[in-house]
């Protein structure tokens, strides 16, 4: 697996981050172009994700200023629907989804006492189709009729209904499974091969576990999800009917089959979120993860249960009232392993010595909103309560605390976790810690008064509203501005990070005992482990 | 320019009006008052659910806060170092389970209740259809009757051009008329894509699917006027397709059946009838409003690409049987619905010759004969 390596002479001893000398003889932008180092990489990665973080940031903000008032005021109703859509699939498929291959490309090499990723070049190549993509589905807007107004869904036969920019769609949702496929046998190969001598299955960080078995769902689900839309695109362009009733197809095959990827999409989604709090939370503690094992046991069942719950969905498109039932069920024992998680982290900081840095509060935040998120999931889990609730803005918020309380709070606190490691330099904790009382009050500011809506009967997706839901809306939309800005904060702490922070030492959190905390220098060197270190 | 000023304008004023708006209209925040049978049930259970997940979470995050607070380094807690306990981790594996298999019991109650249609006193079938719904009473009292039933709401009002009405977006030209105690079960099938239907008051709710029939039922328990709204996306006019359904006593209701029959035979049209050109383009001008103005605009000119304009346009200026069947097929795989089974002859030779006649169109008129010859 070695092989991978280049040849270049490694100076352990200057410490420093003097890149020159490390990556093919390439600089400017060629050296990112041809980069086939996992730091590199997960470093375009993490700047890719945030700019579509942006970029779907801006939708996010021109749907709220269209809900800020009832009446339609900025927008007309076909570009709101392109907003709904391509906020939605930038978020899951460009900030999200990116933003965690970028921590697997930084960190994975470094937890198991790797060099590098196993396939070095195939690792460029799958961060590098994702630009390809992303560009596909901001272009769609520019085409004639627009970007698709379908939700990211992808609902047909509404589909059928949209003009080149769905197509488009098509090409950039391939592209991205590719990436996603590509990118997690990277991962699972890197994982299963170059764990350092002594590092058991058993023995990896909780990181590590989870995002093992996420890869595993990657190469489940994308393929599922590429059926999907290849279906849709022959039903719009090659007379099929896959999904036209008159032709013999059947609308809700389509939904069958999105949902069928859709669900363990959540948990492609969550799962290396929960890695990341499994690293956090026992470093701030001081005291090892409570439950390993069953922490591991529990990311099993979960992915595993997540291919038996789709059509839960899908509880009003009118299943046989068993078919309710069984999903009812399944559904509703998802909550136990994902309880087991939520007591184990809780029981790793019960006498602990904890200290609340910012990776920490992020971390905890999670704990906590994630929880809440958890509990409405179980709400709708139950068929007649879903059917009142389903497609209302309860679920808007269902999702957003799972999203982005879960996953987005995640990725943060990773973020400034190993920020020190990566760059070096510390960033500012005072600044950290307003950007994240910011974003939790704004968060909940934008989503809990969405529960209200939801139950009160406002459907998602609908441009403007009846007058009873203006007040909440109203809160929303000022909660979402807030929100907005504050990310604006964390960029400039990032890169004032980068620019002028104080040097960090090898070690800066007291309880982290991963290997890239505890066997490399900061910042970590180019190639992380040239002699595998022992594990005993 | 202008009217952006004026929309900023309006924005910080709208801010300003926050807490006035809050009081101009009870804060809704819970589910609508039951009226149905069901609809209480779901909230019952409901209601059982929220009170064990608050009692859990306050519990777990009590354990949480507490350890944040009692265990911090600060005041000089030292870290244990236990990291497992094979008791606790049973436990809190096994009560849950426990818990949801209690849950479980009044759900499935539900469920079936809900899944029941059997033996129902009136059934409708509702067809969503871009960008409205249409009812036909297929079986018991009233059986026949059929209408369509749109958004009346002036596009003024959501326009921001005149104040807002009290039930803004949720009123219609034809409700849907029921008795009340009486089991009513609604058909649900699409004309185009995938809509969904919904009455929170009686917890109703169930897509309407192109192709497919699929079904629900509620009992409403009270009479009134129940409102709300397509909730499965559907395209551009989504937002605006709101659904009314008006209980009323049986009297009432079967002098509403009464009244309904006899407009019904009244509206009846004479295909062979011939028209005059004012006559009919009056009529169509309604037709028009009613069925074309979302897409094509009021001026003709479409909002282009996706839906083109009329005015000066090759099918609505050329031969009138291109301009017929577009009207009576519409254009597979567009937003362009068939028309055919919705409008009769003389709504659409009406239509037709609206749009032939208006804006720069001078293309002659269409009689309904022509349009009858036409169907296939
Ligand atoms: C500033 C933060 C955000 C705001 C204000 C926001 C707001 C919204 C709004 C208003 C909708 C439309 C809901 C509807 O009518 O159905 C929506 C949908 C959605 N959002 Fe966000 N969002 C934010 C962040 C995120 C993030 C970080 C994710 C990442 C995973 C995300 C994922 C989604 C998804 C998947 C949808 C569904 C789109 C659809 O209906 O097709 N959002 N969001
Ligand atoms: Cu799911
Ligand atoms: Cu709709």
């Amino acid at each position: 697996m070695s092989s991978v390596v280049d040849s270049h002479d490694h100076d352990h001893a200057h410490g420093g981050h003097d890149h020159h000398d490390h990556h093919g003889g390439y600089s400017g932008v060629m050296r990112w172009i041809t980069t086939t180092n996992h730091k590199d990489i997960g470093t375009m990665y993490l700047w890719f994700s945030f700019m579509m973080f942006m970029v779907g940031g801006v939708m996010a903000l021109a749907i709220r200023l269209e809900l800020f008032s009832p009446g339609m005021q900025f927008f007309n109703p076909d570009q709101f629907n392109q907003f709904i859509t391509m906020h939605g699939l930038i978020m899951v498929f460009g900030a999200i989804m990116p933003a965690f291959v970028g921590f697997a490309n930084w960190q994975i090499p470094m937890m198991i006492g790797a060099p590098d990723m196993a396939f070095a070049r195939l690792n460029n190549w799958s961060f590098w189709l994702l630009p390809f993509a992303g560009t596909l589905l901001i272009l769609s807007f520019f085409t004639p009729g627009g970007a698709p107004g379908v939700g990211w869904t992808l609902y047909a036969p509404l589909t059928v209904q949209m003009g080149i920019g769905m197509d488009l769609t098509i090409f950039a949702v391939h592209i991205l499974g590719m990436s996603s496929i590509l990118g997690s046998i990277n991962i699972i190969t890197t994982i299963l091969n170059m764990r350092a001598p002594g590092m058991t299955l058993m023995k990896m960080p909780l990181f590590c576990w989870t995002w093992l078995i996420t890869a595993y769902l990657l190469v489940a689900a994308m393929p599922v999800l590429a059926g999907a839309v290849t279906m849709t695109l022959t039903d719009r362009h090659f007379g099929t009917t896959f999904f036209n009733a008159a032709g013999g197809g059947d609308p809700v095959l389509y939904q069958h089959i999105f949902w069928f990827f859709g669900h363990p999409e959540v948990y492609i989604i969550a799962l290396p979120a929960f890695g990341v709090i499994s690293q956090v939370i026992p470093a701030f503690s001081r005291k090892p993860l409570f439950g390993y094992a069953s922490m591991v046991y529990a990311t099993s069942a979960i992915a595993i249960l997540s291919f038996i719950v789709w059509a839960h969905h899908m509880y009003t498109v009118g299943m046989p009232v068993t078919g309710q039932l069984f999903f009812m069920y399944a559904t509703t024992l998802i909550a136990v392993p994902t309880g087991v998680k939520v007591f184990n982290w809780v029981a790793t900081m019960w006498k602990g010595s904890l200290t609340f840095e910012t990776p920490m509060l992020f971390a905890l935040g999670f704990l906590f909103l994630f929880t809440l998120g958890g509990f409405t999931g179980l709400v709708l889990s139950l068929v007649p309560v879903d059917i009142q609730l389903h497609d209302t803005y309860y679920v808007v918020a269902h999702f957003h605390y799972v999203m982005v309380a879960g996953a987005l709070f995640s990725a943060f606190a990773g973020v400034y976790f190993w920020l020190p490691k990566w760059t070096g330099k510390m960033y500012d904790e005072k600044l950290g810690q307003v950007h994240f009382w910011l974003t939790l009050i704004f968060f909940n500011m934008i989503f809990f008064v969405q529960h209200f809506l939801g139950m009160a009967g406002m459907p998602r997706r609908i441009p403007d509203y009846p007058l009873m839901f203006e007040t909440w809306n109203k809160i929303s939309s000022i909660g979402a501005f807030g929100f907005g800005l504050t990310q604006l904060l964390f960029l400039y702490i990032v890169l004032k990070c980068i620019r002028s922070g104080e040097p960090a030492p090898q070690k800066p959190w007291e309880g982290a005992d991963s290997l890239e905390w505890t066997h490399l220098p900061t910042p970590a060197p180019y190639h992380s482990f040239e002699t595998q270190p022992v594990v005993k | 320019m202008r009217a952006t000023l004026k929309r900023v304008i309006s924005l910080l004023a709208t801010l300003g009006a926050l807490a006035a708006s809050a009081q101009a209209h009870a804060i809704a925040w819970y589910f609508r008052e039951p009226g149905s049978q069901l609809a209480r049930d779901i909230d019952t259970l409901h209601q059982y659910v929220m009170w064990l997940i608050i009692i859990i979470f306050v519990g777990v995050f009590a354990f949480m806060f507490y350890a944040c607070w009692a265990h911090r380094k600060s005041v000089g807690h030292k870290a244990a170092q236990f990291h497992e306990n094979t008791t606790v981790e049973l436990l809190w594996t096994v009560i849950p389970a426990i818990i949801l298999i209690i849950i479980a019991f009044p759900a499935t109650k539900v469920v079936i209740a809900q899944k029941d249609t059997s033996s129902p006193d009136i059934t409708v079938k509702v067809t969503g259809i871009q960008w409205k719904w249409a009812y036909d009473y297929v079986k018991g009292e009233g059986e026949g009757i059929s209408f369509v039933s749109m958004l009346t709401t002036p596009r003024e009002q959501i326009e921001g051009d005149a104040p807002k009405g009290e039930n803004y977006l949720l009123e219609v030209d034809n409700e849907l008329v029921v008795p009340v105690n009486k089991k009513i079960r609604i058909l649900t099938t699409a004309a185009d894509v995938v809509h969904s239907w919904w009455v929170p008051s009686f917890g109703a709710k169930q897509d309407a699917i192109p192709g497919f029939i699929r079904d629900l039922w509620f009992r409403p328990e009270v009479t009134g006027t129940f409102r709300s709204q397509c909730v499965e996306l559907c395209g551009k006019e989504h937002g605006f397709m709101p659904i009314v359904v008006h209980v009323v006593s049986q009297d009432e209701y079967s002098k509403w059946v009464a009244q309904k029959q006899k407009e019904m035979a009244a509206q009846q049209d004479d295909p062979s009838k011939t028209w005059g050109l004012d006559e009919l383009k009056a009529r169509g001008e309604k037709v028009y409003a009613a069925n074309c103005v979302a897409c094509h605009q009021a001026n003709g000119k479409g909002t282009p690409p996706a839906f083109p304009p009329l005015d000066g346009s090759k099918t609505a200026t050329g031969p009138k049987e291109g301009h017929i069947d577009t009207v009576l097929n519409g254009r597979p795989n567009t937003a362009m619905a068939a028309f055919g089974k919705q409008l009769n002859d003389t709504d659409i030779a009406a239509v037709v010759t609206y749009e032939r006649n208006s804006w720069s169109n001078k293309a002659g008129i269409v009689q309904p004969a022509e349009v009858k010859a036409r169907r296939k």
